[in-house]
């Protein structure tokens, strides 16, 4: 298959390995990436601060970019929740707007992609370390994606899931809440990764970079070992 | 970013910092709120097909919505004939007019109040204080918060941000009694206070859940007892409720109480289910049955396609228990009367205009937990995001805004603007606020390249 890849500005510019990891993976299970260098922001930041018609101008240019793509495949929950479901509330251009209909349901967030699009959830990798698995909002409660990660790290090799009852909840980030109200966005990320980390596995792993970057903060700030990985990046080891 | 201009700190923002510092109060928030999660997801997990439940449960209430003025033609004939008084307020002052009017008129001067929250958003106490009339709260968590003198955190547990050790210290301020922090003896205390009030009580104000227009019922859900003896013992009873709660008959409560009462307390059916009515034999009911219905923005609500949806709402509470933001600080953080997702929301609908608590929508993380919890199903992201989209913002917002659409419109600039944030990273090294999001490795595209 092929696939064009959609790296989300925060992951490129913050988190490449992710994007590096992505690649590898799809390539070992042999389908031909793509990646095209005109892509930039979903438009996801602006429209969480309320910036519409701005949120739209970079719609338009995600679909004009990824129109004719087979498949879209991209590490995060809420940019393709952004993608897949939000871009409908922007005034689309008509023409534009049909593309995106026909074009939402050939986007797809990875782990979704391995297993209910391609039915894979043994991916070949070794992970030798204990691992919690933290489910960001997005990817949970916009894609309802919840047992495929899970799925995922189940059939890793040597891949201890640590699970608990410490639940669903955010990390605080939320983009612009985080920059609006830092201390609170901040003592929710404590609380988080509180929970997370009184499991004791070594690391915590999601969907996406937005909240393991928030959550590695946290974890720094309340002094414990713990540290976020993507789950691409244990998937492609 | 907005923090830069610091000169300019919102209320909301002192409230937060106020809130983080008060560790009791963010403890007894956080516990208040697990606990009442924890409840609620024990009993509403045991509804057969809860999908369908919460279908029906919000089927119901949109037809409400879509035959309101057919239901209030209905309800006005219902209750009337069974001898009650019915009022119209279109706004808050209005409303508030009304009541001191009934009261005066009744020369009633003291008496008991049950939960209301409506009575909160149109600032009756205060009127009732400046009309010389003594209104004492009767649900133990509002006299609590009366006492204090503070407004409700909770729209349906009102002193959920007090320790039973700051209730303690409050009764035996106010009260002139000796410290305990028991809570069965601290409730005994309210309940001696408050059982002479009712004895002397000349009127009874209630909020009301729903009103039901075919029987001329007002339906009045509660823990206490409160509601019940407020409405029968005397001799004039108000009940205030928002224009949008009338449901067509008795038939329809049932798919409503059993998530409401589920969803707010954890409780399969709350201790006591009042159906209030006005009646013929004036020993067991009050002389004068008034009903004052209350618009204060609701009809307005109702026209706006997007917004209409919160009217839908039953006020159980659940979206302030599971949101991280509320868990964290708490209701008075909000500023406002209704706190929580829902608040955030409906304090931008409601009043003499839309959109007066602009800053409130964005208090958010958008996580979605609130929809998830509802009831109702209402999408408070989706209704969060819409008002965010139609707040006036400042200028160094829109100037970010924009900027951040001309950088992300072409890769070069794109490019150049990753290059620049790592370098200005490198220079200042760790000092800036988000610091774990400054990576300084290539960005993963100009690796590739």
């Amino acid at each position: 298959m092929k696939i064009s890849l959609f790296i989300p500005c925060l992951t490129d510019q913050s988190a490449p390995e992710t994007g590096r990891a992505t690649v590898r993976l799809l390539e070992r299970l042999g389908h031909t990436v793509y990646y095209d260098y005109r892509q930039t922001c979903c438009g996801q930041a602006l429209f969480n601060a309320g910036f519409r018609d701005e949120a739209r101008q970079l719609a338009e240019r995600f679909i004009c970019i990824f129109r004719d793509a087979e498949v879209v495949v991209a590490p995060s929950g809420s940019c393709v929740s952004m993608v897949k479901h939000h871009y409908r509330e922007l005034d689309l251009a008509p023409d534009i707007a049909d593309d995106w209909e026909s074009l939402k349901d050939r986007v797809w967030e990875l782990y979704s992609f391995l297993v209910d699009k391609l039915s894979i959830t043994d991916v070949g990798a070794r992970f030798p370390n204990s691992v919690t698995y933290h489910a960001s909002c997005h990817l949970l409660r916009d894609l309802r994606v919840k047992d495929q990660p899970l799925q995922l790290l189940k059939e890793v090799e040597d891949l201890e899931l640590v699970e608990g009852n410490w639940g669903d909840e955010c990390c605080g980030f939320g983009g612009v809440f985080s920059a609006r109200y830092p201390e609170l966005s901040r003592a929710i990320a404590d609380r988080r990764a509180t929970a997370l980390a009184s499991g004791g596995a070594k690391y915590i792993t999601g969907a996406d970079d937005s909240c393991l970057i928030n959550l590695n903060e946290a974890f720094k700030r309340i002094k414990v070992s713990q540290r976020t990985i993507h789950i691409a990046r244990i998937l492609a080891s | 970013m907005s923090d830069l201009l610091i000169l300019n700190m919102s209320k909301i923002k002192q409230n937060i910092k106020r809130s983080l510092k008060d560790e009791q109060l963010c403890s007894a928030v956080l516990n208040s709120c697990l606990r009442s999660s924890a409840k609620r997801d024990n009993t509403v997990d045991e509804i057969d097909d809860l999908p369908a439940a919460r279908q029906t449960a919000r089927t119901g209430r949109q037809r409400s919505l879509d035959e309101l003025d057919i239901l209030h033609k209905q309800f006005e004939t219902s209750f009337k004939s069974a001898g009650g008084n019915l009022h119209y307020a279109d706004t808050a002052e209005e409303a508030c007019r009304i009541i001191v009017r009934i009261l005066k008129r009744a020369n009633a001067h003291q008496g008991v109040k049950a939960k209301s929250m409506v009575s909160e958003e149109i600032g009756l106490g205060k009127e009732l204080v400046q009309a010389g009339i003594d209104a004492i709260e009767s649900d133990l968590g509002e006299y609590i918060v009366q006492l204090a003198g503070e407004p409700p955190s909770h729209i349906t547990a009102p002193a959920l941000h007090r320790s039973k050790e700051s209730i303690g210290r409050l009764f035996a301020e106010k009260l002139h009694i000796p410290y305990t922090d028991d809570p069965v003896e601290l409730t005994e205390i309210a309940r001696n206070v408050l059982r002479e009030r009712y004895l002397n009580a000349e009127f009874g104000i209630s909020g009301a859940n729903f009103v039901i227009a075919e029987s001329g019922h007002i339906m009045v859900v509660e823990n206490e007892g409160n509601g019940r003896l407020g409405a029968s013992m005397p001799k004039v009873f108000i009940a205030i409720t928002g224009i949008e709660k009338v449901i067509p008959s008795l038939r329809d409560i049932p798919p409503i109480l059993r998530l409401l009462a589920r969803s707010a307390t954890g409780q399969r059916a709350t201790s006591y289910v009042n159906l209030l009515r006005p009646a013929n034999n004036k020993e067991d009911a009050p002389d004068e049955f008034h009903l004052v219905f209350v618009d204060n923005g609701r009809r307005r609500t109702l026209v706006d396609p997007l917004m209409r949806e919160m009217l839908l709402c039953i006020r159980c509470g659940a979206c302030l228990n599971i949101c991280p933001v509320y868990r964290s600080v708490g209701g008075h953080a909000y500023d406002s009367v209704y706190p929580g997702p829902m608040g955030a929301v409906l304090s931008n609908l409601l009043g003499k205009e839309p959109m007066m608590q602009p800053e409130l929508p964005a208090l958010s993380t958008l996580c979605g937990a609130c929809k998830d919890e509802c009831p109702v199903e209402i999408d408070l992201p989706g209704l969060l995001l819409e008002l965010r989209a139609r707040a006036k913002k400042p200028a160094f917002e829109r100037i970010a805004a924009a900027s951040w659409r001309w950088t992300m419109s072409t890769p070069t600039r794109y490019d150049l603007a990753g290059r620049m944030a790592k370098l200005s990273g490198s220079i200042l090294g760790g000092v800036l606020p988000g610091k774990g999001f400054l990576n300084k490795e290539t960005s993963f595209r100009r690796e590739i390249e």
